[in-house]
């Protein structure tokens, strides 16, 4: 099952490292991972998203408490939860095809942030599920380019992981 | 007054106590070693090979209850030590290394002897740092030593770049160290332990099966006291033999793939199983599933949640101390109304008495060839069964831990986890500087000898008086087993030929050697090379080529499916 790790943990030089190493060498899944610094410039918090049975995920879970920089680690899929993911995507926009792919972004809620005469490129942000159905609502002759950042995830409500 | 960073690193260790580092120099480290030069408080101990610094830091440590340290260059200097640093991972030793890396302006920049030391070690430490600062070094060193000592215990590397070691700052040891998102848990959960000894207490056919962890906690007696109030059996692992009294009617043997029938059996067979400080490894039930198809109610008590439910689902998880857990649980026992049915435990007893009656290790000696397992138990005899012995890895290591009876922890000094063939020899170097007037055996073969034999010059020049114990066989013993057992006979470069004159190769170091190829020989040469108190006696025992390990619970199966010497 899909599941999405939240975690907060030193912002030190190789930290990254340390988890991305970790999921390597016990074999684990990452689907994504993003990671920036919080508000507390000391601490950098990640978000990884993986799938595995409730064994794996509960090992995954120990794991990285017991790496010594994580100082604090929630499986958000354990409750209710928010999911948001950052897609830009870089479209052939010539001809008919620019008025009909402002409409689609204007479904989709996204932005045209650059314009050029021959491409659109267009900021949209959405669970994993949205991003793809975007993509796939558009004629993929047109997709030049896409850079997606990976899901972030928080707790609804009084949900929160903190220091 | 201001100090170099390499001055502030030594008066680190001076500060934790340190008594020996053992290292090897070079160009990253120089600074260092000339800070160590400038005080006697340290000795070092200048090994051949940064493998063996490592081991023998890691002897030491686990000898005694202390953090071992080695002190290693850049490049190959840490290339080398990784060996010993994955060793001492997997078996949970503390540990501190300290690598010299190459000046901060280079990294990065493929330096001569740069290696990514974090990078390279962070699989297999506990923890590790770079030191980017001079200023950071009392404060890192202060964290290492609490790492490596506190939680579940593990190795951790501090590397200090060239120049970080010839900065001046102030120097200042912390007192103490508060690491916000390191909070090992000391104390198991209350509930749980009552949860437990209930359990224990109503078992019909209770078991208990404790580890190194019970070495690492020095919990040896807490452990032989509630073995005792509860009346039930007791196994040790690889790793926890002289966790519990070898010589004791409850002790069921070491169980595990080359472990005694009646342990196997017991664990098996118990209705309520107390796992300490032990972690279900492949090499201990086996096959998981078969493990499991049994029912049986599980206790894992250990230092580390991660090794809980990790193999094997367990019905009662308590995570803290194993001997913080067991004086609780012991508490617990002491004040309840209730005691263990003894019914139910004279029908276990004589259920395992059944298994015991099979006699597994028994084995057919002889009066032509000598029998491995002999001279391990002549080994037993004349050393009364108080030697620190220290072992490699292969058919000598498990005949080591099956025939040898530690009745005391820290006494059986092997690489569990990790198998590391080369370890005996520098670990035995640690174990006798840490015990002066100790008799310290290493029990090797002529395979794992080789992998540290240039150790025996550090064993000359630091004047320690190890037995070396080799059962020459002339053959990779446990890797001929398993092609006789499952690839037909077929010995693919298991054969070791061309090998040395051991007794030459002992002299020409400046040790005494003796080789005993005659049954009738291995008690008087026993008797002769432990009189030499203050020589290493290389014992190279010519044994039989052909014999193996038994019982053996081939791997991928289950404790039950076990082949007996008398099968064959």
């Amino acid at each position: 099952m899909r599941h999405i790790i939240s975690l907060l943990m030193e912002n030190e030089a190789g930290a990254l490292s340390r988890v991305a190493g970790l999921f390597s060498a016990r074999g684990y899944n990452i689907e994504s991972l993003t990671v920036a610094p919080t508000e507390d410039l000391t601490m950098s918090r990640m978000t990884i998203v993986t799938s595995g049975s409730d064994d794996v995920i509960e090992q995954i879970m120990k794991q990285l408490n017991k790496l010594i920089e994580v100082v604090a680690v929630v499986d958000l899929t354990d409750g209710e939860h928010l999911e948001r993911e950052l897609m830009l995507v870089k479209l052939r926009a010539v001809g008919d095809a620019r008025e009909e792919l402002k409409r689609m972004a204007d479904i989709y809620r996204g932005r045209i942030i650059d314009v050029s005469d021959k491409t659109y490129t267009i900021e949209l942000t959405g669970t994993g599920s949205k991003l793809d159905s975007f993509l796939l609502a558009i004629d993929r002759g047109l997709i030049l380019e896409t850079v997606r950042t990976g899901s972030s995830g928080i707790g609804r409500g009084d949900r929160i992981l903190k220091l | 007054m201001e100090l170099t960073g390499a001055e502030i690193a030594i008066r680190c260790l001076q500060e934790e106590g340190v008594e020996y580092v053992f290292g090897y120099p070079g160009g990253a480290v120089l600074f260092i070693y000339d800070a160590l030069f400038n005080q006697e408080q340290i000795k070092h101990v200048l090994v051949r090979h940064e493998q063996a610094a490592v081991h023998a830091a890691d002897g030491y440590s686990r000898s005694t209850d202390k953090v071992g340290v080695a002190l290693v260059t850049s490049g190959p200097g840490v290339t080398n030590a990784v060996t010993g640093i994955a060793t001492a991972y997997m078996d949970s030793i503390p540990m501190v290394v300290i690598s010299g890396q190459v000046p901060t302006s280079y990294i990065g920049e493929d330096a001569f002897q740069e290696v990514d030391t974090v990078g390279i070690t962070r699989p297999c430490v506990k923890h590790n740092f770079l030191v980017k600062d001079v200023k950071d070094i009392a404060i890192t060193l202060k964290k290492a030593f609490y790492l490596a000592k506190s939680g579940r215990p593990g190795p951790v590397l501090v590397d200090i770049p060239k120049d970080v070691s010839n900065q001046k700052t102030e120097f200042n040891y912390p007192s103490t160290v508060n690491i916000r998102s390191y909070n090992p848990d000391k104390h198991g959960d209350v509930g749980q332990i009552k949860r437990a000894a209930q359990l224990l207490i109503e078992a019909k056919r209770p078991m208990i099966y404790a580890g190194g962890g019970i070495v690492l906690a020095d919990a040896a007696k807490p452990l032989t006291e509630l073995v005792r109030l509860l009346g039930a059996p007791c196994t040790n692992t690889l790793m926890g033999l002289g966790g519990y009294p070898a010589t004791d009617n409850q002790f069921v043997g070491m169980l595990g793939m080359h472990g005694t029938y009646e342990a196997n059996m017991a664990m098996q067979n118990c209705d309520v199983l107390l796992a300490v400080g032990a972690r279900f490894d492949d090499r201990v039930i086996g096959n998981v599933a078969h493990f499991g198809s049994i029912p049986r109610k599980i206790i894992h008590v250990d230092i580390d949640p991660a090794s809980i439910s990790k193999r094997v689902k367990v019905d009662v998880p308590i995570v803290g101390d194993v001997g913080n857990v067991l004086g609780d649980m012991l508490a617990v026992l002491h004040s309840s109304k209730q005691k263990p049915d003894p019914t139910a435990l004279a029908a276990w007893w004589k259920q395992i008495g059944e298994w015991r009656s099979r006699n597994s290790l028994a084995y057919k000696n002889s009066t032509e060839l000598v029998k491995p397992q002999f001279v391990i138990e002549k080994l037993y005899e004349i050393t009364h069964g108080e030697a620190f012995i220290t072992s490699d890895v292969g058919q000598h290591q498990m005949w080591a831990a099956q025939y040898y009876k530690f009745n005391e922890p820290r006494r059986w000094i092997n690489s569990g986890g990790l198998g590391t063939m080369g370890f005996g020899l520098p670990a035995a170097m640690g174990v006798q500087l840490a015990h002066p007037d100790a008799t310290v055996a290493c029990v090797t073969g002529e395979g794992s000898i080789q992998m540290n034999i240039q150790e025996l010059s550090t064993c000359k020049q630091f004047r320690l008086p190890i037995k070396v114990i080799a059962l020459n066989n002339r053959y990779l013993g446990m890797v001929r087993q398993w092609q006789e057992f499952f690839h037909g006979n077929r010995y693919s470069e298991s054969y070791m030929d061309a090998l040395p004159d051991f007794v030459k190769l002992a002299e020409a170091y400046g040790h005494v050697g003796i080789r005993v190829d005659k049954p009738s020989d291995v008690e008087g040469a026993l008797r002769e090379a432990f009189a030499r108190k203050n020589d290493l006696v290389f014992m190279d025992f010519q044994t039989d080529p052909t014999e193996n390990v038994f019982p053996m619970v081939p791997g991928g199966k289950g404790l039950s499916e076990v082949i007996l010497a008398e099968d064959l």
